[in-house]
């Protein structure tokens, strides 16, 4: 039952992509399944993380070739908590994918790849093996490049161009860092690799092959200086597109980061703590910088989710459990609050007729419940409190003050109050001035608006639930940063059944 | 032999990198195809190479040969030659539809993406001074 657990995240997009592409020609019958598989994802995830919570890691043996010979599924508390959440956002998106708009995109395509790129950021999650992790971030990656131009558009040309560039030399990058741990280590499981990493004789190599990966992830998680890709793409992807984009793509690369340099880098940390926590800095304050310059909803959100991203990387910088504690809990907040802005601006799109802030106007008039809506994750954003992205700032800058480390807890505090200017701004002028006159919004029917706001009204239910009931989150963030410390509890879940070690049978 | 696959490696991404730079995109994308071919020597190489006796078992015998080939470098480099050829030709199709719509595989004549939004900022001149320096000028 276990077993079957661990491979359902997995199996069940799978299953759908295949499906769905079935029935082509049938859009009808294709969103049905779409929706089902995105509620039985849900379901599964929910059953791993309650099986993670009272059984411990789930460890999987793929064809029960053993450990590190095969490929091994591994789910402790930070992939599981990241699996529930890619089953929220892909139910969440699911429905809201149903809105305005679902016709032309289903003719398109965006059922089967959208299960395509759940498939692809579920395997990422569970994965225990380098080599494995590759082969799920190009499922997740030639998915998210068909999604991107799903409309072929000139605009989503040009921006699916700049993307697919940079994200191809990312993985690329990722592939040789892979090929030279496999040769300085002789193995790809991450446990076996963890394990062996320490005892290497030239741990200059090493050192060269993990900034290899922590380029590569960077790229993938739009950290500084190698961002560039994100605000040049995202903001011409059709609405639930940018909006799974934005809760889960760029959070793989932060998984990857995670994963890897708390796992098989540790021994290493005096040299790459320093190195990501300036990166940390860096990315908080380029990105938030750039959402201050502009005045379209979706490049202002865009933006911010880079300098969100320099948050969830402290806890790799300071390496301690409280900072790592923090990032878990900032990343699970802060893919619930972006997404849902995503969301959100395109019910503002929706009702107002244009994402431009100087076309919108008065929309706390015409829309008083959407401006509810909006402020809840705007203002989570932003770090108010009590909604959830306070507890998230306040852990990381309280790990911050801990360590010792004053500049990067200032930076996150400063970045913070920048954060709720650029939200204020959005606030301003779409809610808060007068309307200008603009062409009549388009009409919508009824179902359409209960797809629009269902998912919105949820995913601002699960923030104020982790805002105002912070407890179990908190608890849960912690055993989670404890077991990612715990290093020789994960390599001896992973390689307990045969203790074989491949790295001393390899000449 | 790992002198020359160090030498042939290092010049393939010599080369990669000096075509990625291009601002024509088919260039670029011969350059991706490059990096690839040299990540996926990068992985043979770290395979061990020098021998020449292939990676079966032989009839009666229980293991592999101790001077076996290591077959794990080969099924990788498989599996990114698939991945590789996948990614480069959907990257293929992406520039040559944008070429039919941009008439040019440049990168300099594609700026719809970055085009300034169709109203730069909004009107309101108190609110942000930004926008109207950027009237002025």
């Amino acid at each position: 039952m276990r077993q079957l657990l661990l491979a359902a995240p997995i199996l069940i997009p799978l299953v759908a992509c295949a499906v769905t592409a079935m029935l082509w020609s049938r859009p009808e019958a294709q969103r049905r399944v779409g929706l089902g598989a995105a509620i039985l994802l849900f379901v599964a995830t929910l059953g791993l993380m309650a099986e993670v919570l009272s059984g411990g890691m789930v460890v999987g043996q793929m064809g029960n070739w053993p450990a590190p010979f095969g490929i091994t599924l591994v789910v402790d508390h930070l992939s599981a908590a990241m699996l529930v959440i890619t089953g929220l956002m892909g139910l969440a998106v699911a429905v809201y994918a149903m809105g305005p708009g679902a016709q032309e995109r289903d003719r398109a395509g965006f059922q089967p790849l959208f299960h395509a790129l759940l498939l692809g950021v579920a395997g990422a999650f569970s994965t225990g093996d380098l080599f494995n992790l590759y082969v799920w971030f190009e499922v997740m990656l030639i998915a998210s490049f068909g999604l991107l131009v799903l409309d072929r558009t000139r605009e989503q040309l040009d921006g699916g161009i700049r993307y697919v560039m940079l994200n191809l030399v990312g993985t690329t990058l990722f592939l040789l860092a892979i090929g030279l741990l496999y040769g300085l280590t002789g193995t790809l499981n991450l446990a076996d690799m963890a394990r062996v990493a320490p005892e290497v004789e030239n741990q200059g190599a090493l050192a060269a092959a993990a900034v290899l990966l922590l380029i590569s992830f960077g790229a993938k998680a739009a950290v500084f200086p190698l961002f560039n890709w994100l605000p040049a793409s995202y903001h011409t992807a059709s609405m639930p597109v940018a909006a799974i984009f934005a809760a889960l793509l760029t959070k793989v690369g932060v998984y990857a980061i995670i994963r890897v340099f708390t796992l098989v880098f540790a021994h290493d940390h005096a040299l790459f703590g320093p190195l990501v926590g300036v990166i940390a800095m860096a990315t908080m304050v380029v990105g938030v910088l750039g959402a201050a310059a502009h005045y379209d909803i979706r490049r202002i959100l865009s933006f911010h989710i880079i300098s969100q991203i320099g948050y969830m990387l402290v806890g790799v910088a300071l390496m301690t459990p409280l900072a790592i504690a923090g990032s878990v809990l900032y990343v699970i907040h802060h893919i619930v609050v972006k997404a849902n802005l995503f969301l959100v601006a395109g019910a503002v799109r929706q009702v107002g007729g244009s994402f431009a802030l100087a076309r919108l106007g008065g929309l706390w008039v015409t829309a008083p419940l959407l401006g509810l809506m909006f402020l809840v994750p705007a203002l989570s954003l932003a770090g108010i409190p009590p909604l959830s992205g306070f507890w998230g700032k306040l852990v990381v800058i309280r790990a911050g003050l801990e360590a010792e480390a004053f500049v990067l807890a200032g930076v996150a505090l400063a970045v913070g109050l920048l954060t709720l200017y650029s939200m204020i701004k959005i606030w301003n002028e779409a809610f808060w001035k007068a309307a200008p006159d603009t062409a009549p919004a388009p009409e919508w029917t009824r179902g359409q608006r209960i797809a629009t706001f269902a998912p919105i009204v949820l995913l601002c239910g699960v923030t104020l639930t982790i805002g105002l009931w912070t407890e179990p989150f908190a608890a849960f963030s912690l055993a989670a940063a404890e077991a990612l410390l715990d290093r020789e509890a994960y390599i001896a879940a992973v390689l307990r059944p045969h203790p074989t070690q491949l790295a001393e049978v390899l000449p | 032999m790992e002198t020359a696959f160090a030498l042939t490696i290092g010049v393939l991404v010599g080369a990669a990198a000096y075509l990625l730079l291009a601002r024509d995109l088919p260039r670029a994308l011969l350059g991706f195809v490059l990096l690839g071919t040299a990540a996926n020597l990068s992985i043979f190489a770290a395979g061990r190479t020098g021998t020449m006796v292939p990676p079966l078992v032989a009839p009666g015998a229980e293991a592999l040969a101790t001077d076996a080939a290591n077959p794990l470098p080969q099924a990788l480099v498989l599996t990114a030659i698939v991945i590789g050829f996948g990614l480069a030709a959907f990257a293929l199709v992406l520039v040559m539809r944008a070429h039919a719509e941009f008439g040019s595989a440049s990168a300099e004549d594609m700026d719809e993406a970055e085009r300034p939004d169709d109203v730069a900022a909004p009107a309101a001149p108190a609110l942000n001074p930004a926008a109207e320096r950027k009237e002025a000028a």
